[in-house]
């Protein structure tokens, strides 16, 4: 697939959006977005595993699956390698950087369910990348998690305060907020 | 707990996507038909009733320390050989749910099952367990299918109403998604209240 790179990053931060057109790790971006604090170090999290995971999976794809021939087997040795990863990213992160540790730690173990972190790596290797693409790929795709959970903590914060009908609290209101949010998203659609 | 009660309890008391909001990925990715929803949730089901019962069936030969990587792989097999039987027998259903098939392993609601019903209850009630979540998941995503359906392309389970032309179809785009499953939430809270 012949892709520049500009095109991979500005498809996956805006035109693909990883929440709001392709529906992946909704549930942390319902759950953790209610501040533009939390999410912002959610953010950080995910980009950091997803990069990692990107690189991992793709080599182990290319170098043990294909050759073995046991591509059938991607599901669970991908799952594996994701909560291995951020199992060894906790303990290595707690030895090296105590501060790094305090900020992302408490985001570390929700990631593993995180389904973006498993699906882009399974979208990239369906994709036919390289391993540069790959990367690029999923840097781009984790920023455009990133953005689309702070916008929207932004927007929550500010819905705290407004007297919303009691049946619409919590979860029916910020989905009917991110659908707007989604409208707008569908603005770049066509851009590359 | 009697045995209807562990059925219905999945379907309306713990209905995993209107009340426990879980599994929100697939709910709102797959869901822009009747079909391909009812496929999804089907799928899902599939998955669930099956890790259900090895997990309850193993469970007392599971360390504690790794029982979650231990669920995992077992949910993991079933949803490779669910994927694979998909792609054998309905290719079709699995090309429109795509890379939502594999996800079937992050979805919360199947690692949930296993934490809190599977790894505590018998093999039966497990069983029964993953029936009720699994029928109660199968009727959101299919209820949630049709309507989009109807409203973004005026048909239903593919069969059209004529009316298509009058449709807005960004119902069966991404924001239509939101939006439905959105106030079906709402419908959902305030019947619950009654």
């Amino acid at each position: 697939m012949e892709l520049s790179y500009f095109a991979i990053i500005i498809g996956a931060i805006f035109v693909n959006n990883v929440v709001f057109a392709q529906f992946l790790g909704i549930c942390p971006f319902l759950g953790v977005s209610s501040k533009v604090n939390t999410s912002l170090g959610m953010g950080a999290a995910v980009t950091f595993v997803m990069a990692l995971a990107s690189i991992v999976a793709w080599s182990i794809q290319t170098f043990i699956l294909v050759p073995l021939q046991i591509e059938y087997m991607q599901t669970i040795v991908f799952i594996l390698v994701i909560a291995a990863l951020v199992q060894m990213v906790e303990i290595v992160l707690k030895k090296v950087s105590p501060s790094l540790y305090q900020a992302l730690g408490i985001f570390l173990p929700l990631i593993t369910t995180n389904c973006a972190v498993l699906g882009v790596a399974i979208l990239m290797i369906q994709k036919e990348f390289n391993l540069l693409q790959s990367f690029t790929y999923s840097v781009a795709t984790a920023i455009g998690f990133a953005m689309a959970l702070v916008l929207f903590a932004g927007i929550r914060e500010r819905l705290e305060l407004d007297g919303v009908p009691a049946a619409f609290k919590g979860n029916p209101i910020a989905l009917i907020t991110a659908a707007i949010l989604a409208m707008a998203f569908m603005g770049f659609s066509g851009l590359v | 707990m009697n045995k209807m009660q562990i059925v219905l309890n999945g379907i309306l008391k713990n209905n995993p996507t209107f009340v426990l909001v879980l599994g929100m990925c697939p709910t709102l990715g797959t869901t822009t038909s009747a079909i391909n929803g009812l496929g999804m949730g089907v799928a899902t089901m599939a998955v669930l009733i099956m890790s259900n019962l090895v997990i309850s069936l193993i469970k007392n030969f599971i360390p504690d320390k790794v029982r979650i990587p231990a669920f995992i792989v077992v949910i993991a097999s079933f949803v490779t050989i669910i994927q694979m039987l998909m792609q054998a027998y309905v290719p079709s259903l699995y090309a429109s749910l795509g890379v939502f098939i594999p996800l079937i392993v992050v979805n919360c609601i199947i690692l949930g099952r296993a934490e809190a019903f599977a790894s505590k209850n018998g093999a039966v009630d497990s069983i029964l367990d993953g029936i009720g979540i699994g029928l109660g998941f199968t009727i959101a995503l299919t209820l949630i299918g049709a309507v989009r359906e109807i409203l973004g392309s005026g048909a239903i389970f593919g069969f059209s109403l004529g009316i298509a032309d009058y449709m807005p179809l960004v119902f069966v785009l991404a924001p239509g998604a939101f939006f439905v499953l959105g106030y079906m939430m709402v419908l959902f809270n305030k019947l619950a209240k009654k």
